[in-house]
């Protein structure tokens, strides 16, 4: 060992991880007490919950110290603080659960938190597995067509009949025996390695020029061939599964690594062209996306009906104002689906303005740190892969925070890390675990050059 | 490339800080305006959620918080529902709250800026914040004997303390059991309330406070009042008070409730007239002293004006330029006189309180959580309505009445006891109302008392007396404790 060597072993930072992921979890056994004591639950029945998720996090930092030792130290800690604040709310939600049924004299539902820590250590595994597996990112580069293929797959399982199911509406679900899985969250990691990797092969064709309108180069139009397939990809989506979340993200994930692959300011014009464009077909042609807009302009027009949600929402996070109920003293029972799509006016209304405006750092924060290592991985494809997932998770974010806080028309989608369900969480894993792999290879030193090891 | 992610990175930090502006939007300037939608249940179960401060008379608590095991975790009490629920209101999930609960909600539900540190500190703890209590004027004694003595008739009685406005007694009958509507069954509350709302006879209604009747001959008070103060009259000044009189400018005749001359000559002293009611004497006396007089005393009185006791009170009236025969008649307390019990009651204990309205309250102190005092009632005079002499003249003219004229079952052995009866007729062929507004000791009086029997009686000056008198008389003594 060179004593260059055990100089960058100092600046590895997987301590700071460490510490910060301790700091995550004990906020999230902070946050357990609370409720507990605010509902009068049983005090700390749920301590299994507690030490395995403990226990889970730090066999996940062993394996990022082993597998990626220059890794990104923040990303790990803030998805985990994340996960471990949902954790906590879903707990909370079931005691409400079980107050109600006690109250009516119903019998006592199962709480969905066991499930949730289940899914967490799936998702965690699942980290690890991909951590270790995928020893370079570029390697995906090589299966591109193979993602894609996947992607596509995933994307339309549900529409088989049989194979799908229904829920609320939308068909995301696909269903095998009493197990459910919402591949859509799945496809949107694979889209972007597919998308990622096409466009690290065409990005300077596309770039080419045909001529100039004012200030704006205007590609060739034989090669908006992708831009209209993805496009039309996206409202078969929405069409076949009703699903406007997915079909936002999807679109706008490809116009983001468009832009960054070419360069070309026009590609983002007309992508936002074809957006309005599909947006006006699907709000003519199909009465839920009207429904959807139209409960966005005026909840409260129809608030015990189709404004219900929305309306139950923002009720919630009236009702935490600045610093929120506490812990344990809200009613995010009232919104429905509080554990899924509403979770952020559930820990509105507990949380308060303060508490919801850290969540959204923490989002920038992954954001942010994913942006970082896309700037500086050293291969085209890594800065397109980084920068793909992080507008994953920053719009998925965006697209589902701002439906149920009313600043755009309602969709479904899950909170990142936040929201109870499986699919979610552990595709959302996976794809920190992509991004911290990358990281790695952003900051890992270049041993055999001499000069990278003096920088 | 590095600068196309710099600038998508910029873009999804934008979109995070939309949501910032539009969540702080939502929950900072937007919240309150939330808040209050109506159909927004959480308000009310947050505020069900926590201890809600009691309602106090002395040390006894007449509405209390208990805890319950259900979903809404703490249930309103009422001890002894009926005989305060004039006072108290309900405090319903579905309708909402009334009375004291509904006007001192802030305090009772720990909302008001007084808890703030109180709050704080409960945020902190992560604990509900809990409420403040309110202490009332009431005598439970006189509220007590207001309800029996009224006994299920429709009617009203009020008791204030003359020196203060402190209210020591409001009582509306029939009534309802606010228990009964401040239930956790929402089901439940709504067949009560529906139920209530279609009594015929409204026991949902405040009569004491909201309902306005005309007054009948408790008018005369004002207008004897009006004559005094005007310089031209004393108790002794002849009024003509023949048996009865045709209106000026009609051919109605008003005549006295005996069918006889108030006195020898068809004249009548001032005190004479009050004392046996004599109706000519002060259609005469009305005529003689103009509509604007006795508006502008009825006005000194109270009159045109609403009281927050902190509950609103309706506005009593005078009517505005009657002509002669509408004076004559306004001047009796009949046309177009409207006044509330809390109203008339006001004038007896202005009259006692040497010419000196004070205003009616009904909150004594205002508590914290820890029962430790946050504000304590301050009395506050209105307006001055008489000169002393003139109100000392008033008040022995009404000790007549009941020694020795219409309101003799008024009489409390060893106390010297004012009063005035009154008998408003109204509708065609519907019983008149039985007035009977008194003041005891009359020396100093400590209670001022109105009582109304809506439609209670027959069309003679004899019901007020009869029915009427006789639960001024319980409230006075138990005032008094006598």
């Amino acid at each position: 060992m060179s004593e260059n060597l055990r100089r960058y072993r100092v600046s590895t930072r997987r301590s700071a991880e460490l510490v910060l992921l301790i700091g995550a979890w004990l906020i999230g056994v902070f946050a357990w007490i609370l409720v507990d004591g605010a509902t009068g639950a049983g005090a700390l029945a749920g301590w299994t919950t507690l030490v395995s998720s403990g226990l889970l996090l730090l066999f996940a930092h062993t394996v990022v110290r082993t597998q990626a030792p220059y890794a990104d130290p923040i990303l790990l800690p803030v998805a985990a603080l994340l996960n471990m604040l949902g954790l906590a709310m879903i707990h909370r939600l079931d005691v409400a659960g079980e107050q109600r049924a006690l109250a009516n004299g119903s019998p006592k539902p199962t709480p969905d938190v066991y499930a949730q820590i289940t899914w967490m250590a799936l998702g965690l595994i699942f980290f690890m597995i991909t951590l270790t597996i995928i020893r370079d990112h570029r390697r995906l580069q090589r299966r591109t067509f193979i993602f894609g293929a996947a992607g596509i797959v995933l994307l339309f399982l549900p529409i088989i009949p049989g194979l799908g199911s229904e829920v609320n509406g939308a068909r995301l679900w696909i269903k095998i025996g009493t197990l459910t899985f919402q591949p859509g969250e799945l496809a949107k990691i694979a889209l972007t390695i597919f998308f990622a990797g096409y466009l690290v092969s065409r990005r300077h064709t596309l770039a080419l020029i045909k001529n100039r309108v004012g200030g704006l180069q205007i590609p060739r139009a034989k090669d908006a061939g992708p831009l209209i397939l993805i496009w039309i990809l996206a409202l078969l989506v929405l069409v076949g599964e009703r699903d406007l979340g997915t079909s936002l993200l999807i679109f706008g994930l490809f116009i983001v690594l468009l832009y960054v692959a070419t360069g070309r300011r026009a590609w983002v014009a007309i992508a936002t062209g074809l957006l309005v464009v599909g947006g006006v077909l699907a709000y003519t042609a199909f009465g839920h996306v009207r429904v959807r807009f139209s409960v966005w302009l005026d909840p409260f027009e129809d608030a015990s009906g189709r404004g219900y949600q929305i309306v139950q929402s923002l009720y919630g996070l009236a009702n935490g104002g600045v610093f929120g109920t506490g812990w344990g003293l809200g009613y995010p029972q009232l919104v429905p689906f509080a554990k899924t799509d509403f979770i952020t006016s559930a820990l509105g209304e507990e949380l308060g303005l303060t508490g919801l405006i850290a969540i959204f750092i923490l989002y920038a924060i992954i954001v942010e740190r994913g942006a970082r290592s896309a700037v500086a991985t050293r291969d085209p494809f890594g800065n397109l892969l980084a920068i793909g997932l992080s507008t994953v998770i920053g719009l998925q974010a965006f697209i589902v925070i701002g439906g149920v806080t009313r600043l755009i028309p309602l969709t479904g989608l899950t909170t990142p890390f936040l929201s109870y369900g499986g699919s979610s969480l552990i595709s959302n894993y996976i794809l920190i675990a992509i991004l911290i792999r990358i990281s790695n290879a952003a900051r890992a030193p270049e041993i055999d050059e001499e000069q990278s090891v003096q920088k | 490339m590095i600068r196309q992610i710099n600038r998508v990175t910029a873009v999804l930090i934008l979109l995070v800080l939309a949501l910032m502006v539009n969540i702080s939007y939502l929950q900072f300037f937007n919240a309150d305006t939330l808040r209050n939608q109506p159909g927004n249940q959480r308000v009310l179960l947050s505020e069900y959620s926590r201890q809600r401060g009691a309602i106090l008379i002395g040390s006894e608590p007449i509405a209390n918080s208990i805890q319950t095991d259900d979903e809404l975790k703490y249930l309103r009490e009422y001890s002894a529902g009926e005989t305060y629920s004039a006072i108290t209101g309900f405090y319903s999930l579905v309708y909402g709250a009334t009375g004291i609960e509904h006007k001192e909600n802030d305090i009772l539900a720990g909302n008001d800026s007084r808890f703030f540190v109180d709050r704080m500190q409960q945020l902190l703890a992560n604990r509900k914040p809990q409420g403040g209590a309110i202490r009332l004027t009431i005598n439970p004694a006189a509220q007590k004997a207001a309800m029996e003595a009224l006994n299920g008739r429709t009617g009203a009685v009020i008791a204030i303390e003359p020196s203060t406005g402190a209210i020591l007694a409001i009582a509306s009958s029939p009534t309802f059991d606010p228990n009964l509507l401040s239930s956790h069954d929402s089901a439940a509350i709504q067949t009560e309330y529906e139920k209530l709302l279609a009594d015929p006879n409204q026991p949902l209604l405040n009569r004491p406070l909201a309902m306005t009747l005309p007054p009948g001959s408790v008018f005369k008070l004002v207008t004897a009042a009006a004559a005094l103060e005007s310089g031209n009259y004393t108790a002794e000044t002849l009024i003509p008070g023949p048996a009865e009189i045709v209106l000026p400018l009609t051919d109605v005749t008003l005549g006295n409730w005996n069918g006889e001359a108030c006195g020898k000559k068809d004249e009548t002293t001032l005190a004479n007239a009050l004392a046996i009611s004599c109706n000519t004497a002060f259609a005469n006396l009305g005529m003689q002293l103009g509509a604007d007089a006795i508006y502008e005393q009825a006005k000194k009185f109270g009159f045109e004006s609403s009281f927050d006791v902190p509950m609103t009170s309706a506005t009593s009236h005078f009517p505005v330029n009657p002509d002669q025969p509408q004076t004559a008649m306004s001047a009796i307390g009949q046309f177009d006189v409207r006044a509330t019990a809390l109203q008339m009651a006001m004038v007896v204990a202005a009259i006692a309180n040497d010419g000196v309205v004070m205003a009616p309250y009904l909150v004594s102190q205002v508590l914290g959580p820890d029962l430790s005092v946050l504000e304590n009632a301050s009395p506050k005079a209105i307006s001055r309505a008489m000169k002393p002499e003139n109100a000392k003249i008033l008040r022995d003219m009404m000790v007549g009445v009941v020694e020795t004229g219409t309101g003799s079952n008024a009489k409390i052995p060893g106390i010297s006891v004012g009063g005035k009866t009154g008998t408003a007729e109204n509708t065609p062929g519907a019983s008149a109302h039985a007035w009977f507004v008194s003041l005891a000791p009359a020396e100093s009086a400590q209670v001022a008392v109105a009582v109304v029997l809506q439609n209670g009686g027959g069309a003679t000056e004899v019901s007020g007396n009869a029915l009427a008198a006789p639960i001024a008389q319980r409230v006075m003594r138990a005032v008094l404790s006598r």
